[in-house]
């Protein structure tokens, strides 16, 4: 080993404080880089296998009823690899000790042998019995929701009819990755089951004897899905076919990619602007390290080593403390993936986790990390080099310092001679000193990125449900309805108002974009179901028209209030309609497309038909109520609000709050190792200024004010432009997040601010207790032995 | 011109050398026409107040610095036209500097110190040869902070012979140190130079110092105002201040 690297070993070993609070700095950025990357990778790489292992289908669709027959035509449909038909029943279920409303979605597998499609991973329990008539599988999610276990018992109303059915499986599906009741805004795993059933006895109790009324296949390679979803359309168009679509438009899958998505996004997004930060403070925290070794850089010159070699000498020093922090972050962001891609597996349920971590991404950490902290060092080293060697071993010439603007306006006397210090000092350097205010700055923005997230979908459940969705039950009818069944709910004991709503299933289309939704026929002047204008007023539904969320409008269909949307009806009689559309309406929950109700019925030509009801009714009357409607054959299912807002906090809650927590810690790490490395190097910038002072007799209280005066006034300087550099960081967010399950509205709440603050402040108070202990250190008589 | 076919009798010749520093607003002009030469194996003291230009004339014959104006020249070798790299392998294969604050590396010890400079030197000798002869070769591993003053010169010594340098350059070695220990250092600069038949130039402004050199030279206000050569030359331990 050369003298030299003996050196560097020495010079790491003896700046370590600093050495960690930059490695920190590099993990902080790189583990966000790695968790978010590594849990998308791992997911996306999850979700394909599970797919292909377990058969997911390519082709879905929902008729009335067909004779078993007509399967054998669909199968001959050109392109069409395998197909399965099934009976699928929505279903109300009676879970012992659960009085809420709980809504099953029960399908057929075969009475022999597994299914060709959409197979089951059998998590507990065993297989049906061939032929049985009560054995039910269920999903995990639903099984562990209730702790129901292989040989539970519980009850299902299938066609109105009660049936008791005994658990023997647990298992996951493919087609129920991510488990939402249709209509519902969030999964809700206790309100919310997925069954299977034997066919046969499934179809008894439905009345599907020889019948299908759901469709499932996969295409030969090569073949065009929309030729196959064409012919599958007006082969069933006569059993009340409902429009097939591919994997594309499927509950499940579709929910997963767009969530995927948003992962994407927040696993480009976030490690940017933390990477990018991070990258910017060591930036300028390994320019001014350098900055300290200018005298060494001199003597080593003087020697006759030449510019590369001191070059490199320091690029490898840097490059130490780079590694340590990119292999710190990379453990750190692996823990923290393999964690955070945990909390997605509650959610989503797949049967394993793939943990991937491609090394790309260690690659980009690397080279991102390296050339911030090589374009520092060979920055500094540059100009220390620049210097003649005679020059650079004498200490730096006093530079020219002034009276600051304060004392150049007479105040002075404001000031004591240590405060008059920190002014000029702050003052001589503006560059300097700007830098570390920016530095700080964004370490605490950082803080307001990691958290900002929680007051935002405060305020956006806020807003979907105490002004755009005030009721607090919407119960769904078999199907379509007489109006004059809202009366009958009105006169429920309890029941405080009642507002009847018409929803048909619809691909919304303009030019070349298309949408599949629904179309939502509201009541005009409905004080439980709104439509918000871009203020969040409530606004009435014009007639003859439909009114858009200003997303689905503007990003998705691309249409503008006074053109005409194409809506092409997929129940019923099908229609294809031209509507105008009339207005748009803010929303940050979903998107939709609403009509007056009476303008939908008329479109539909039909009369005063509903399809539910909303519901607003006294405190404390849930469980009567919930009994009463339950016991309505006409009912088929019931979403309570407040059940459905506490189960969103559960559940998508806990990825945003894992997310938020370690998100957090990592703007801590950063905030802390700017923080002390600014107060660390202005310490070894200063060091032997101070300790002149006080062998000219200033007490350690004195010369520590002079020295974290200026780093605390520099803090408090970066508070406020933190909350602006924090404020356009969440801006930045809020527009690439931006997405139809969701909008991050830009509310800043006063914690989110205080939290940025109060961290910056807390780093700044223990970097100065620890500098303050290294003060106390300082060696009077090197000073006065050595020049200056 | 006609010097030049033989192996002239200097080391260093100077003609008009001149240096001007720009301080912010102010000029100072540290050398004002300074001619000199030094011959191989001379002891020179240059002798002169503080701000008198004896340490930049060393820096400017050292390649630590260049003349504003004038010419310096180390034996065939233009430095005031060097280029940067030129005047780095000077230094790194002729000069060896002896500075008043040592300028010692404090993560490394004395034979660290020295191998420094060794490992990248053409022909030196070993570290511990170095520091023997200075009389430090029982305090080989040894940190700056655990050597006393006149140690730490020692080794700053060491480290400046050990690579063979044509020439010594010395910039104040005693000034931070109490008389004993300081000629205890002189020593072991006398040593080397007549062991090895250094060129030595030791910068002091102690007039006692010049009792032990061939030849002093006096500067003052940037110029030679003063230049003798010692009839009697004394040894380092019979100096006193």
């Amino acid at each position: 080993m050369t003298a030299l690297d003996l050196k560097l070993l020495r010079d790491l070993w003896h700046m370590r404080g600093q050495v960690l609070a930059i490695a920190a700095v590099i993990a902080g950025g790189v583990a966000t880089l790695v968790m978010s990357l590594s849990t998308y990778d791992s997911l996306l790489t999850t979700r394909d296998l599970f797919y292909s292992e377990y058969r997911f289908a390519q082709v879905f669709t929902t008729l009335k009823r067909a004779p078993e027959s007509v399967a054998q035509r669909l199968k001959e449909i050109p392109g069409v690899e395998r197909l399965e038909t099934r009976v699928v029943a929505v279903v109300k279920l009676e879970v012992a000790g659960f009085n809420d409303p709980v809504t099953g979605m029960l399908s057929s597998l075969p009475d022999v042998g597994m299914p060709l499609l959409n197979t089951l991973h059998l998590k507990r329990g065993r297989w049906l019995t061939p032929y049985s008539g009560d054995e039910i599988i269920v999903s995990d999610t639903f099984a562990d929701a209730h702790g129901l276990h292989p040989g539970d018992r519980i009850h299902a109303v299938i066609h109105g009819k009660r049936k008791a059915l005994t658990l023997v499986g647990v298992a996951l599906s493919p087609e129920y990755v991510y488990q939402i009741a249709p209509g519902a805004m969030f999964p809700d795993f206790k309100r919310y089951g997925v069954l299977w059933m034997g066919r046969h006895a499934l179809a008894a109790a439905y009345d599907m004897d020889g019948a299908f009324n759901n469709v499932a296949l996969t295409l030969t390679p090569g073949t065009d899905e929309q030729a196959v979803i064409r012919r599958l359309d007006t082969l069933l168009a006569p059993y009340g076919g409902v429009g097939a679509h591919g994997r594309k438009d499927q509950f499940s899958n579709r929910f997963l990619s767009e969530e995927l998505k948003q992962l994407q996004t927040t696993a480009t997004v976030f490690p940017s602007i933390f990477m990018g930060v991070a990258a910017f403070l060591l930036n300028v925290v390994v320019t001014r390290l350098i900055a300290t070794q200018r005298e060494q850089i001199a003597i080593l010159k003087a020697f006759g080593y030449h510019h590369a070699a001191i070059g490199w000498h320091f690029v490898k020093l840097v490059m130490a403390i780079a590694l340590l922090g990119v292999a710190a972050g990379t453990a750190l962001g692996m823990w923290f993936g393999n964690g955070l891609a945990g909390v997605y597996m509650e959610l989503y349920r797949f049967p394993y986790l793939e943990y991937v971590l491609e090394p790309p991404v260690i690659f980009i950490a690397l080279a991102v990390t390296s050339a911030a902290a090589l374009s520092g060092t060979l920055l500094a080293v540059g100009r220390a080099i620049r210097l003649p060697p005679a020059e650079g071993m004498r200490p730096e010439t006093p530079v020219a310092y002034r009276a600051t603007l304060l004392e150049r306006l007479g105040l002075q006397r404001l000031c004591s001679q240590p405060t008059r210090m920190i002014l000029r000092h702050i003052e001589r350097r503006p560059l300097k000193s700007l830098l570390t205010v920016f530095g700080i700055a964004c370490a605490g923005g950082l803080m307001m990125v990691g958290n900002y997230q929680r007051g935002a979908i405060d305020f956006m459940v806020d807003v979907q449900f105490k002004h755009a969705a005030r009721e607090d039950l919407a119960v769904t009818f078999l199907e379509p309805t007489s109006g004059r069944a809202l009366h009958e709910l009105a006169q429920l004991p309890g029941v405080r108002h009642v507002e009847g709503f018409r929803d048909v299933a619809a691909n919304l289309r303009f030019g070349h974009y298309h949408y599949r939704s629904a179309i939502y026929g509201i009541q005009p002047e409905g004080v439980l179901h709104r439509s918000l204008d871009s203020e969040l007023r409530p606004v009435a539904v014009p007639a003859g028209g439909v009114v858009l969320t200003d997303h689905l409008a503007n990003n998705i269909l691309h249409v503008q209030p006074g053109d005409l949307l194409t809506v092409e009806v997929l129940e019923g009689r099908r229609q294809v309609l031209q509507v105008p559309v009339l207005g748009l309406t803010r929303q940050f929950l979903g998107v939709s497309a609403y009509m007056r109700q009476d303008t939908l019925n008329e479109l539909l030509r039909e009369g005063d038909v509903v399809s539910g009801a909303y519901l607003s009714h006294d405190p404390g009357v849930e469980q009567d109520l919930y009994d009463r409607l339950h016991g309505r054959p006409r009912v088929l299912g019931m979403v309570a609000h407040a059940a459905a807002i506490k189960s969103f906090y559960a559940t998508l809650g806990e990825f945003v709050l894992f997310f938020n927590m370690v998100a957090t810690a990592l703007a801590a790490t950063i905030a802390f190792g700017v923080v002390y490395n600014s107060a660390r190097i202005a310490l070894s910038e200063r060091g032997r200024e101070l300790a002149s002072l006080r062998v000219l007799g200033f007490t350690h209280g004195e010369i520590a004010y002079i020295l974290l005066g200026e780093l605390g006034a520099l803090t408090l300087a970066a508070i406020p432009v933190g909350f602006a550099v924090g404020a356009g960081l969440c801006g930045i967010l809020v527009v690439v997040f931006a997405s139809d399950l969701y909008r991050l509205p830009l509310v800043l709440e006063p914690y989110n601010f205080a939290l940025g603050a109060t961290v910056v402040a807390a780093s700044a108070m223990v970097s100065g207790w620890l500098v303050w202990r290294q003060l106390g250190r300082l060696d009077l008589v090197g000073v006065l032995k050595t020049r200056e | 011109m006609g010097r030049g076919m033989a192996e002239p009798g200097w080391v260093f010749r100077a003609a008009g050398l001149t240096k001007i520093y720009r301080m912010g607003e102010v000029e100072v002009q540290a050398l004002r026409g300074i001619d000199l030469e030094l011959r191989r194996g001379e002891l020179v003291v240059l002798l002169g107040p503080s701000g008198s230009g004896k340490s930049t004339l060393l820096n400017i014959l050292g390649g630590l610095d260049t003349p504003t104006a004038g010419e310096v020249s180390y034996l065939e070798r233009n430095l005031s036209t060097a280029s940067e790299t030129e005047l780095t392998l000077f230094r790194r294969d002729h000069v060896g500097f002896v500075f008043q604050f040592y300028n010692l590396i404090p993560s490394l010890t004395a034979r660290e110190n020295v191998a420094a400079v060794t490992e990248i030197a053409k022909a030196p000798m070993k570290p511990e040869e170095a520091l023997a002869m200075v009389g430090l070769g029982s305090r080989l591993d040894h940190f700056p902070a655990q050597l006393s003053g006149g140690e730490q010169q020692r080794v700053a010594i060491a480290r400046a012979i050990a690579k063979n340098p044509a020439v010594l350059l010395c910039d104040e070695p005693t000034g931070a140190l109490d008389s004993t220990t300081g000629i205890i250092v002189l020593e072991a600069l006398e040593k080397v130079n007549r062991e090895l038949g250094t060129l030595t130039v030791l910068i002091t402004h102690n007039a006692g110092i010049a009792d032990m050199a061939d030849r002093v030279i006096r500067l003052s206000d940037g110029r030679i105002v003063e230049e003798r050569h010692n009839t009697v030359k004394r040894v380092a331990h019979e100096l006193s201040w």
